[in-house]
């Protein structure tokens, strides 16, 4: 540490950066992170295609004929196209409330939109099943007049939209704050409508971010287990409530593995394909913004 | 929430209105009936539940496998940060991408897909077996199967900290005759500290909650490797109500003790450590 010590210290041939580590470091550092990684990640993921697969390619899509299969993916996708674009409207409308104003009470605001995430899945479930089941708060009434919801269709939306209710919001909100007020302001001293400058002045502005939050948010519904298995009876088939996941678990259950993996590695795929939508989004948005300066 | 504001733009009424419906009607009355039914138990019995054996064990389990695969994500996490910002390798790009995977894959399949591989039988499980490491169905399947859930929250907190990181001040440390290890024990480290707490939080409540990945791997035996969300669906199942909800408002007291520290960190790291 002493300055006496940099002075006398021997000079090298060829220096390296003294911001850089050593190769031998580097490497171990390379190395271990790898390993780690490997083991946490790759690993389990190509597992899930080499047993998707055990049994041959025939039995692979033989799963995907099967009536109680076909059945949780339409689920699936209804559960998602109805979850993700009304918690993508409540984005945008939360934000701008939030970007473009200023109120008492906005921290605590955000912090409440921010709430799903801190809340266990199984409790997001649960919620529903004090609020709409048979001994539930409203249970006896919704029994009354022949409504069902937990154990049907609406208690999986509603947990669904529980648990992916911050991500667009939360992508938008900082989004939105960063871009300020002024161009809409300017629009609409100019005359614009609040709709036209909704859509022609802050949506260039917010489609990245926006579409960053769909992508997120669509993953998590498509394959939320813990919130769902909570909502459902787990009784397959088209008049049944299983999503696609309960149908893993279901499959896995029975010990039919292969079956589990075949109908796992088509979430699994979602989730790739989710993370290369994911970073050429990224991408892309670093690009505008490299533009922009 | 008065409205004090002069801006021009028109929406506020509608927007905020909406916001305040929406937030309630999914969440917060929904969560609000958490409180009504644990009202429905007296004090005492809501002690008995909360405090029963069984539930202190999953207590046990839960915050203790979930701090210690926080704590291994803090030092890993911090590494693969590190590794991605500071070195070139082949592949990196494809890495960074993946190392998202456990926030992108569904919970159930990372429960699956990790038994699999953990198992006395398993790609990585039959290594661990002749040396008496047994990980699915046991304790350590749990602290696994956490450590991969929470792994991307370290990762992703500590990376752009470290890519805003000015060079010139480790190069300053080293001018002044720091080495290498004591420029990143004293000056790097500390200033990386506000993201690697705030990823330690996200990390370690994530893994509090979480349910589909440890479940498959866990086993579930009572009062060994019982997890507390799985007690407060077992619960359910037995329409126990209060019972799972009394539970549940505990676990959820804590989320919100750690929401509340989040939040106060990321406040304290702004106003310690902005960009210089």
């Amino acid at each position: 540490m002493t300055p006496a010590s940099t002075l006398t210290a021997p000079r090298r041939a060829a220096p390296r950066r003294v911001t850089a580590e050593p190769p031998f470091v580097r490497w171990l550092l390379i190395g271990t992170a790898l390993l780690f990684l490997g083991l946490f990640l790759f690993v389990p993921l190509a597992a899930v295609f080499a047993e998707a697969f055990a049994k041959g390619i025939g039995f692979y899509l033989h799963t995907f004929d099967d009536v109680d299969t076909v059945a949780a993916i339409k689920r699936t996708f209804i559960v998602a196209g109805i979850a993700v674009p009304l918690n993508c409207v409540f984005g945008v409308a939360a934000a701008w409330a939030i970007a473009k104003f200023d109120f008492r009470g906005k921290t605590v605001l955000i912090t409440l939109i921010d709430l799903p995430f801190t809340v266990s899945p199984v409790v997001a479930g649960m919620v529903y099943v004090l609020l709409f089941g048979a001994q539930g708060l409203l249970g006896p009434w919704l029994l009354a007049h022949d409504i069902k919801i937990i154990f049907a269709m609406p208690g999986i939306v509603l947990a669904t939209m529980f648990v992916t209710f911050p991500f667009v919001a939360r992508e938008l909100i900082p989004l939105m704050q960063a871009q300020g007020r002024t161009e809409e302001e300017a629009a609409h001293v100019l005359g614009a409508s609040g709709w036209q400058t909704f859509w022609r002045v802050t949506m260039p502005n917010i489609k990245w971010g926006l579409i960053y939050g769909v992508i997120l948010c669509n993953a998590r519904a498509m394959g939320e287990f813990g919130a769902v298995s909570v909502v459902t009876d787990k009784i397959r088939g088209p008049g049944g409530t299983n999503t696609i996941p309960l149908h893993v678990e279901a499959l896995y259950y029975d010990y039919n593995f292969a079956g589990a993996f075949a109908v796992a590695s088509l979430l699994t795929f979602l989730a790739l394909v989710t993370l290369v939508l994911k970073t050429w989004v990224e991408r892309k948005n670093t690009a505008l913004r490299g533009t922009e300066n | 929430m008065a409205k004090k504001t002069t801006s021009v733009l028109p929406g506020f009424k509608l927007t905020l209105g909406y916001t305040l419906l929406y937030l309630s009607l999914i969440v917060l009355i929904p969560l609000a009936c958490t409180v009504w039914k644990t009202s429905t138990l007296t004090w005492d019995q809501f002690w008995h539940t909360v405090t029963a054996p069984r539930v202190m064990a999953s207590y046990r389990l839960s915050f203790g496998a979930s701090f210690l695969a926080a704590l291994t994500n803090l030092f890993f996490g911090l590494l693969v940060a590190w590794v991605l910002v500071r070195y070139q390798f082949w592949g990196k790009r494809f890495v960074d991408a993946l190392v998202d995977l456990p926030f992108a894959l569904p919970t159930a399949v990372a429960g699956i897909a990790l038994t699999a591989v953990y198992a006395p039988h398993g790609w990585i499980g039959r290594w661990l077996a002749p040396l008496g490491i047994q990980v699915a169905f046991t304790r350590l399947g749990v602290f696994v199967a956490l450590t991969f859930i929470g792994l991307p929250f370290i990762v992703r907190t500590v990376q752009p900290v470290l890519e805003d990181f000015d060079l010139e001040i480790e190069e300053s440390a080293a001018s002044l005759g720091a080495n290498r290890w004591q420029t990143f024990w004293r000056v790097t480290l500390p200033m990386l500290r506000p993201a690697l707490l705030t990823g330690f939080t996200l990390a370690f409540a994530r893994a509090l909650g979480e349910y589909g990945s440890v479940v498959f791997i866990s086993g579930n035996m009572p009062m060994k490797t019982e997890i507390t969300p799985l007690l407060i669906i077992t619960k359910l199942e037995e329409f126990d109500y209060p019972g799972a909800t009394a539970i549940a408002v505990t676990m959820l007291v804590a989320s919100f003790v750690l929401l509340l520290t989040i939040n106060f960190l990321q406040w304290w790291s702004h106003r310690h450590h902005r960009p210089v």
